[in-house]
């Protein structure tokens, strides 16, 4: 098992820190990990992601040049990273900030409005862990709700424990979302 | 012990001080400076020292001071702040003081770029700085070796009497993986090990004066000190020669790369070894001192055919393993400069190309 | 028999490699003298500059640095860093502290680095052979100003003392002449109270030495005494510049 997944939007969407869930989810699940940022200029109000790689082996390379799943949430994400995607692979959109429909029709791609879902809940910055959710709910072979809830204990860490209830609601409800 | 997650630069902090480093002097640069950022909040929790300097250049004279007491210092840069540091560099190898240096390395040359680069090799292997000297080099490859490097370091530079240099990337430091810390320790300076250490006291019968000095005038005095460094190189190369060798059983080919590159390399060779194709990967950990012997005897391992060199440099590496084949295997090099980390799927169609032209 | 006179145990017995009439060997023994006098022969480090003094760690009778050139504050600095308890002086000329070293200098005086700093000034590089040093005075020949300094080119000489003083940092900054005995006898005053005054915790302190250099001057030792009295005192006059322990 082997899955290379981005995480791609504007700077400040949370991308990077959804990543490291996976990250961490994919650790305490047992696996190897890799997250790899990208970093420098366009971390000023450009586009932030992130690569993040689980493993049954050791990780070797931590870059992904065709990835599994790409979760884009802005326009200018989808439209750098949609063609990463392998046949066959996973492209999740946040539909509440792209109005455009992806140019791939070989792969599954899942459009959610996660900043409407987000508000909905009453949670607007917690867009990134529904979109997290959607995603979540295509690979739960991979890891589980249940680590990833844990995962998101450990990266809140005490200080930030008070954001915890709200991001399990945005989880399980980016989770439903696909399910229906 | 449970693995925690880490950012390399963190990673790499903390490791230093749990191996007993309590002095760190440096400067901000990108792509190293969560390292000094990770040092001022550290170091004051644990009663160590840090200072920002007002230049690389200060930096390692700070350094220079600070380590010619026996203490554990360590100082971390990228590529244009280690070539300041080079005069300094020069000195405390002269002077014959242990210390750990990070160069954190981005592309060049000149102010260059800030993602991963391994342009300065021949800098940190051939000298870099004024004068017949070495560096012991390490390149690690993960977050996880980058921490066990650390332990390994010191333990180098103490013993030998000279500064060591760890060349990673910004890749290294910027990514995340599971590790294992080692142990906190306090450095205790063992003044019967370290007769050479500044003190502050004066002459007697039981104690001489320390000098730290690189200046030897008369020809016999610069003789005696360049051979004493000479032989400690001979040393040096005898004992502490560090490479991995990965899938070499009945390869092709034989990879050479080191640091995030090997990675890629890897990552190409898995692809292949499951169509059936084995390449084998040797991958210097020590670049200098270099695994000459390793990579003649891979090279040169019945079956293989020929050699492939990757770098993301212009071919800096290439000298050494030129050397150690020693004209008897065929060598074939992929490069990219700073920035340009080649992919996977590159080394996997060049390494395909070349078995076609067996 | 009754000892009239004993050689400070600071200073080892190795015979000065300097010039006759050079001030340098005044200096070393004013600093030994007061190393010794406030009973800190067992607890001090020195750090020797580039230039004429650079075998300093040959007479100073102590744990002994040689930095590279213009770098001996930021070793000093490190060494505090590590040492803190004990007396970290730098011994630095003018061309290792007033250009090379102008970073270090005045960084480690803005950290209010606990180091002192003995600084000579004899407006000339005389290691590498009477060169135009940034301490220099307007008109004087060099064999780098062999027309005069020229102000338009070379700009005015700096006075070190005097742009130190005004870095908050700074605890004490004081310059002296080793012209006379009597400027001697405040010299090793200055001295002494730099090192007490580190001793105590209270910051940078730097001691500037106006001193001669009689074979790049092209002067008689005791010329070389007028010379500095008469022209390198007026442009560089004498006194505190800082003492906050005063204030």
């Amino acid at each position: 098992m082997k899955e290379q997944c981005i995480f791609a939007g504007f700077g400040g969407q949370g991308m990077l820190l959804i990543g490291k869930f996976l990250a961490q989810a994919g650790m305490m699940a047992g696996k190897h990990v890799s997250w790899l940022p990208s970093y420098g200029p366009e971390m000023r109000g450009g586009t932030a992601n992130c690569s993040v790689v689980i493993s049954d082996r050791p990780v070797a390379s931590p870059l992904i040049s065709m990835a599994d799943a790409v979760i884009a949430m802005n326009l200018p994400s989808m439209l750098k990273f949609q063609s990463l995607v392998k046949p066959g692979g996973l492209l999740v959109v946040n539909s509440s900030l792209i109005d455009d429909k992806s140019n791939r029709d070989d792969c599954e791609v899942i459009y959610i409005p996660a900043n409407k879902i987000a508000e909905e809940i009453g949670n607007p910055k917690g867009a990134n862990v529904v979109i997290f959710g959607a995603y979540l709910a295509k690979k739960l072979n991979i890891v589980t709700a249940e680590q990833a809830i844990e995962a998101i204990r450990e990266e809140l860490g005490e200080k930030k424990a008070r954001f915890l209830e709200g991001n399990i609601k945005a989880l399980h409800k980016g989770i439903e979302y696909v399910n229906a | 012990m449970a693995l925690t997650l880490m950012k390399g630069s963190e990673a790499i902090a903390e490791a230093a001080i749990r191996v007993g480093c309590r002095y760190f002097f440096g400067y901000p640069i990108t792509p190293q400076t969560e390292i000094p950022e990770y040092m001022s909040a550290r170091m004051p929790q644990i009663g160590g020292t840090f200072l920002q300097a007002e230049s690389e250049i200060g930096a390692i004279n700070m350094v220079y001071g600070a380590a010619g007491t026996g203490a554990r210092v360590l100082t971390s840069s990228s590529s244009p702040g280690v070539s300041l540091k080079q005069e300094g560099i020069s000195y405390i190898a002269a002077s014959e003081v242990p210390c750990v240096i990070m160069n954190v390395m981005r592309g060049g040359p000149g102010l260059g770029s800030i993602q991963a680069g391994q342009a300065d090799y021949s800098q940190s292997t051939k000298g870099g700085g004024h004068g017949d000297y070495k560096l012991v080099v390490y390149a690690p490859s993960s977050v996880q070796e980058s921490i066990d490097l650390m332990t390994i370091a010191f333990d180098v530079a103490e013993k030998y009497r000279t500064p060591v240099l760890i060349a990673a990337d910004g890749m290294i430091c910027q990514m995340m993986e599971p590790v294992e810390l080692p142990e906190m320790i306090e450095h205790k300076i063992d003044y019967k090990k370290m007769p050479w250490a500044i003190t502050g006291e004066h002459e007697s019968d039981t104690h001489k004066r320390a000098i730290i000095n690189s200046l030897y005038i008369t020809v016999e005095e610069l003789d005696e000190l360049n051979e004493r460094l000479q032989a400690n190189y001979r040393k040096i190369e005898e004992n502490e020669v560090r490479y991995e060798a990965y899938n070499l059983e009945n390869a092709e080919i034989v990879v050479t790369a080191f640091g995030t590159v090997a990675r890629i390399c890897k990552s190409a060779i898995d692809d292949l070894k499951e169509e059936g194709i084995n390449i084998g990967l040797l991958r210097p950990i020590t670049l200098w001192p270099f695994p000459y012997e390793a990579v003649h005897k891979a090279a040169t391992q019945p079956g293989v055919k020929a050699v492939l060199d990757v770098e993301l440099n212009a071919g800096q590496m290439l000298e050494d393993v030129k050397i150690a084949v020693n004209g008897d295997q065929k060598i074939e090099f992929l490069g990219r400069y700073g920035s340009h980390m080649p992919t996977a799927e590159e080394i996997y169609d060049k390494l395909l190309q070349m078995r076609r032209e067996f | 028999m009754a000892v009239v006179f004993e050689k400070t145990k600071m200073l080892t017995d190795a015979p000065y490699h300097y010039c006759p009439g050079c001030n340098h060997g005044i200096a070393h023994r004013l600093v030994a003298e007061s190393i010794e006098d406030l009973g800190l022969t067992n607890n001090v480090v020195g750090v020797a500059p580039v230039g004429c003094s650079v075998f300093a760690y040959n007479y100073f009778n102590c744990d002994m640095y040689e930095a590279p050139h213009g770098r001996a504050p930021a070793v000093a600095t490190g060494l505090k860093r590590v040492l803190p308890e004990s007396l970290i002086f730098t011994y630095q000329g003018d061309g290792d502290l007033a250009s090379i070293g102008t970073n270090e200098v005045v960084h480690a005086a803005h950290r209010g680095e606990n180091i002192s700093v003995i600084f000579i000034n004899n407006a000339i590089y005389g290691m590498t052979g009477g060169q135009m040093a940034p301490t220099t005075l307007v008109g004087q020949k060099t064999t780098t100003s062999p027309y005069g300094r020229d102000e338009a080119t070379c700009g005015a000489p700096i006075k070190v003392c005097e742009m130190l003083a005004q870095i908050p940092g700074t605890y004490y900054a004081e310059r002296v002449a080793m012209n006379t005995n009597a400027n001697i006898m405040k010299a090793k005053k200055a001295i002494t109270k730099a090192f007490k005054y580190q001793m105590e915790g209270r910051g940078f302190t730097i001691v500037e030495l106006l001193s001669t250099c009689p074979t790049n001057w092209g002067l008689s030792p005791v010329e070389s005494l007028k010379w500095l009295e008469e022209n390198m005192i007026p442009y560089y006059p004498l006194g505190v510049y800082k003492d906050k322990g005063a204030e």
